[in-house]
């Protein structure tokens, strides 16, 4: 059996198709959600992908969260679902309180896109199970509003209970506090990361490298093992 | 305040005398004169509006289109071309079912005045172009020229272009593949920003701009029609700029790039639903330009109450609605009884739509305001019957003296010292430094397709996750080669990026085009212009790439000086596997650099020659298609056969420039030997056209050779990749840490 995994179509996201690739590269099912349908369709885990929701317009991921998919997806996150969110779709995380902390515009205040180090923190999450704990990858980072941040206090506490899922390697692209890439929720259900790990599944691709996969393929082995 | 009457058909025949803003809209009085004879009265207000911009120079091309008819005249046979120059783009078959639509086009004017909202407006209209032809975009190009990059105005509008470049097309999700940056003081006050974007589709998917079927009708649809950009067409692109004259920041036009994402995505769906008869997208010269587009292309007339267009602004007059160019809208012929659906495919998407007319069974094109008829014109007469200009052009006095000023006098390196300080300052030089923070601005991963992005010799993009089938685009156009001598410019221009296609192992299929030019009316200006054409189609024709398209842009100059002719070329070219691609980028120690083609000594126009001395003078480059045609042949050839590993074309800088990009980027160093027959300089620099450099790998290299020997072209090998330096033997060694220094720290020195 596979897992049927749920990409939302936001108006203006981007990587909608690339991630549905990507869920299907890695032997699961993609399933395409409409923003506007409260239906989740029963799938099994749900991405929120990057783009421009809306436009960014008010604040990136600031819409998006009060759209109708976000209520049942919000609701059922908290009951268990895995949720990831990759760019716009980490901000739309955060908006909707399923993570902790929020994201402003670079520090450098221009669009930035790389190639990305990145050390994996934490490889317990649903969808880090097949990387190492520690292990460097490089995943490609592109955007215009990453740089994430939170009260000291949150921070301390993020580090505490090992929910920092992803720190910047060598080169901080965006002024995250403590080089924080990607983070998990308490139940570590829900990811959120400003790198695109579905840019990087396939080896002629983009920067050529498939460091992303394993995110895709973790949580298929979660779900059929589950 | 008490309103004017309204200006109707009727009240035009009755008030012959009535004097009409002709001149301050742009009209020459002749070309008044003539829209009063084709109609036998005098227009009205708002038919004198849709004249006025659809016979700017911007829209009607009225200077160049005696030159312009070559690329039809001398097309090359070609099976690839399905839709040729005409359309909104031209469209190429690319095996497998699938077609390719690609242009480029220019938004200069724009983005000297207002460069964040003049760039991106570019990314959205040539966006729109590849829309209307019924193709997904998959990707964007995006070739530019400022003046002197350390000049206080280029930091105002360079980052400006770049954020509207990256503003509206990372926001459509469209991976920025290629192009170039390229500085020169001629530029000044006169950047260039070219826009280019390839769409894919499949064969029975291409849709035309025609409105065709009375009683279809026809649905406007995006955004709504605000005061923005009106004369965009007619004023601002296609006069000189002039201080003394008032701001023409109002003309510029303001982008909304999720509107224009919701446009993709909901005109896609109306495609594959097959809702579609004719389409049109909204751009220079706004509903004027697309109702009597569509009419002119069809075969009946039409009829459009301009009341329904939804406005942003609801005090805009009936001339300013149909001159504005507002962002983000098309124009849908569709029947009757499918128009439900089409509306029903625009709410989901949350874009407004609203039938404005339809389709007549006559050949008018009528307008009607409260009830009203203001517009009953000869749709032909508006959109394609415009006048056709016939420009004194005469060689220019000076061009004799600088051809004779031969850069090949000039002083050279005597010391291997000398020789290594000036590799590094060329190396440095704002033109060939890594434009690396400029590219990092753009989305190259979007789409997951994107198989080489700048810096690339071409941009790829894979086409069928299947089969491995893809398509490569390259741009090029070298001003001060043009400047030299315009004919060959324009075909040194067209090899390079027929080369660089090749270079990556696709083979080039057709051209698109965007000539920028001064300013028509100087019989100089239009000699460059008329000799670049040309050398175009003449190359083109050598090259069996036919011309499908592109673009004109005069009135490049500010008082006097007028721009360095730059006729830039995009060639489009097709690989069967994507997984056979060339990158740039040294890939293993031990492989073998081979140099491929003659080098000799020509220095006219080269990067050494405006890097060290500030010079400008000689002839450029011979240009020999045939051999450009074998080198490509080769290239292709040993990148389906595994016989390379990294290719690079050799242009501006030379062979040096070259070595050193693919070593930079592949991480590994190489060892040179200059070869018999030439000295270290020439060997290092010169700008002979026809040539790459190759890395092979040992075990294929009697094959390689044998290859190249078998077929007559030079191919000498000039050294290996090694080590952390690229060092010529006997003369100088630069490691990559000072390499990398030098061509990555100039433009963030000068721009961050």
């Amino acid at each position: 059996m596979t897992a049927r995994i749920g990409v939302v179509t936001f108006p203006g996201s981007l990587d909608d198709r690339d991630t549905q690739r990507a869920i299907r590269l890695a032997g699961a099912e993609p399933v395409a959600l409409w923003h506007k349908d409260k239906d989740l369709k029963q799938v099994d885990a749900v991405v929120l992908c990057g783009g421009f929701s809306y436009g960014d317009y008010l604040r990136a991921g600031a819409i998006a969260r009060f759209s109708p998919v976000m209520g049942s997806l919000i609701e059922q996150a908290k009951a268990g679902l895995p949720v990831l969110g990759i760019c716009n779709g980490f901000q739309i995380l955060t908006e909707a309180h399923l993570l902790p902390g929020a994201m402003l515009g670079n520090d450098h205040l221009h669009f930035i896109c790389r190639d990305q180090k990145l050390r994996v923190e934490n490889a317990e999450t649903s969808w880090t199970g097949d990387y190492r704990q520690g292990q460097e990858i490089h995943i490609p980072l592109k955007n215009m509003d990453g740089r994430y941040v939170a009260d000291e206090y949150t921070l301390d506490k993020l580090e505490a209970e090992g929910r920092v899922v992803f720190r910047y390697l060598d080169f901080n692209p965006n002024g995250s506090l403590r080089d924080i890439a990607g983070i998990t929720n308490e139940a570590g259900n829900v990811v959120g990361l400003m790198p695109h790990p579905e840019h990087a599944v396939e080896p002629l691709i983009g920067t050529g490298r498939t460091d992303g996969l394993p995110f895709f393929t973790s949580i298929l082995k979660k779900l059929v093992n589950a | 305040m008490s309103r004017t009457p309204l200006d109707t058909v009727e009240h035009a025949a009755a008030t012959p005398d009535v004097e009409l803003p002709w001149a301050e809209l742009g009209l020459k009085k002749d070309e008044y004169e003539r829209v009063v004879e084709i109609l036998g009265r005098r227009p009205t207000g708002a038919e004198l509006a849709m004249y006025s911009v659809m016979w700017s120079e911007h829209c009607s091309y009225k200077s160049s289109k005696v030159h312009l008819r070559q690329f039809g005249e001398k097309a090359p046979q070609s099976d690839a071309l399905l839709v040729g120059i005409g359309e909104n783009a031209g469209v190429v078959d690319v095996g497998q079912g699938y077609a390719v639509t690609f242009k480029v086009e220019s938004h200069n004017h724009p983005s000297y005045v207002e460069p964040y909202q003049g760039a991106a407006t570019g990314v959205g209209g040539i966006v729109r172009d590849i829309i209307a032809m019924g193709a997904r975009p998959v990707a964007v190009v995006d070739p530019l020229r400022f003046g002197a990059a350390d000049h206080p105005d280029t930091k105002r509008v360079l980052p400006g272009v770049v954020a509207g470049i990256g503003g509206y097309g990372n926001c459509l999700g469209l991976p920025n593949i290629g192009g170039e940056v390229v500085f020169d003081a001629c530029y000044q006050g006169n950047p260039l920003v070219n826009a280019g974007a390839i769409g894919v589709m499949r064969h029975e998917d291409i849709h035309l701009a025609k409105a065709s079927g009375a009683g279809n009708k026809v649905i406007l649809y995006g955004a709504r029609t605000g005061g923005d950009g009106i004369g965009g067409a007619s004023i601002l692109a296609s006069e000189t700029f002039d201080d003394a004259k008032p701001s023409k920041r109002p003309a510029v036009q303001v982008g909304d790039p999720f509107q224009e994402k919701l446009l993709i995505e909901c005109t896609l769906e109306a495609f594959r639903e097959k809702l579609v008869v004719g389409i049109q997208d909204l751009g220079a010269a706004g509903l004027s330009c697309a109702t009597s587009e569509l009419a002119s292309n069809g075969s009946g007339g039409m009829r459009v109450t301009l009341d329904d267009v939804p406005l942003r602004d609801s005090t805009l007059s009936p001339e300013e609605i149909l001159m504005s160019e507002s962002q983000e809208r098309m124009c849908a012929v569709v029947e009757p009884e499918k128009v439900d659906r089409f509306l029903e495919i625009c709410e989901k998407w949350d874009v407004i739509a609203t039938v404005i007319g339809e389709v007549t069974d006559g050949d008018r094109l009528e307008i009607f305001w409260h009830g009203e008829k203001i517009v009953d014109v000869n749709p032909r007469t508006v959109a394609h019957e415009g006048p056709v200009y016939e420009r004194p052009y005469a060689r220019p006095e000076w061009q004799d003296a600088l051809q004779a000023d031969d850069a090949n006098k000039l002083p050279r390196p005597e010391t291997p010292d000398e020789l290594k300080d000036q590799v590094r300052r060329l190396v440095a030089s704002p033109n060939q430094a890594s434009k690396k923070w400029i590219t990092s601005q753009y989305d190259h991963f979007v789409q997951g397709n994107t198989v080489l992005a700048q810096p690339e010799d071409s941009g790829m993009i894979r086409v069928d996750e299947q089969t491995g089938l893809g398509v490569a685009i390259a741009t090029d156009g070298n001003g001060r080669y043009a400047k030299l001598d315009p004919y060959a410019g324009a075909q040194l221009a067209l090899a390079e990026a027929y080369r660089n296609v090749a270079t990556t192992g696709a083979k080039p299929l057709a051209v698109s085009d965007c000539l920028n030019f001064g300013s028509p009316e100087d019989p100089a200006v239009m000699w460059q212009f008329a000799e670049a054409v040309r050398g175009l189609a003449d190359g083109c024709q050598q090259l069996g790439t036919p011309v499908t398209g592109g673009n004109v842009s005069l009135y490049n100059q500010t008082g006097e000086a007028a721009i360095h002719p730059t006729p830039v070329v995009a060639v489009l070219g097709v690989i069967d596997d994507v997984a056979r691609r060339t990158p740039v980028a040294f890939q293993e120690e031990g492989q073998l650099l081979y140099l491929l083609g003659d080098t000799r000594e020509e220095f006219g126009g080269s990067a050494w020659s405006q890097v060290i001395h500030d010079h400008l003078g000689g002839l450029p480059p011979q240009v020999d298609l045939e051999r450009e045609r074998l080198l490509a042949e080769i290239l292709i050839s040993a990148s389906r056969d595994g016989m390379i590993d990294s290719a690079h074309d050799l242009s501006d800088g030379g062979l040096v420039q070259a070595v050193v990009e693919s070593a930079l980027l592949g991480g590994k160093g190489a060892r040179l030997v200059v070869p018999d027959g030439l000295d270290a300089f020439t060997f290092l620099f010169s700008e002979s056209a026809g040539r790459a450099v190759v890395a092979v790998p040992r075990s294929e290299e009697l094959r390689f050779n044998d290859m190249c020997g078998a077929r007559g072209l030079p191919a000498t090998r000039i050294g290996v990749v090694d080590g952390d330096a690229v060092e010529v033997q006997g003369e100088f060694s630069l490691t990559l840490a000072e390499l990398r220094e030098a061509h990555e720290g100039t433009i963030p020195a000068l721009l961050a």
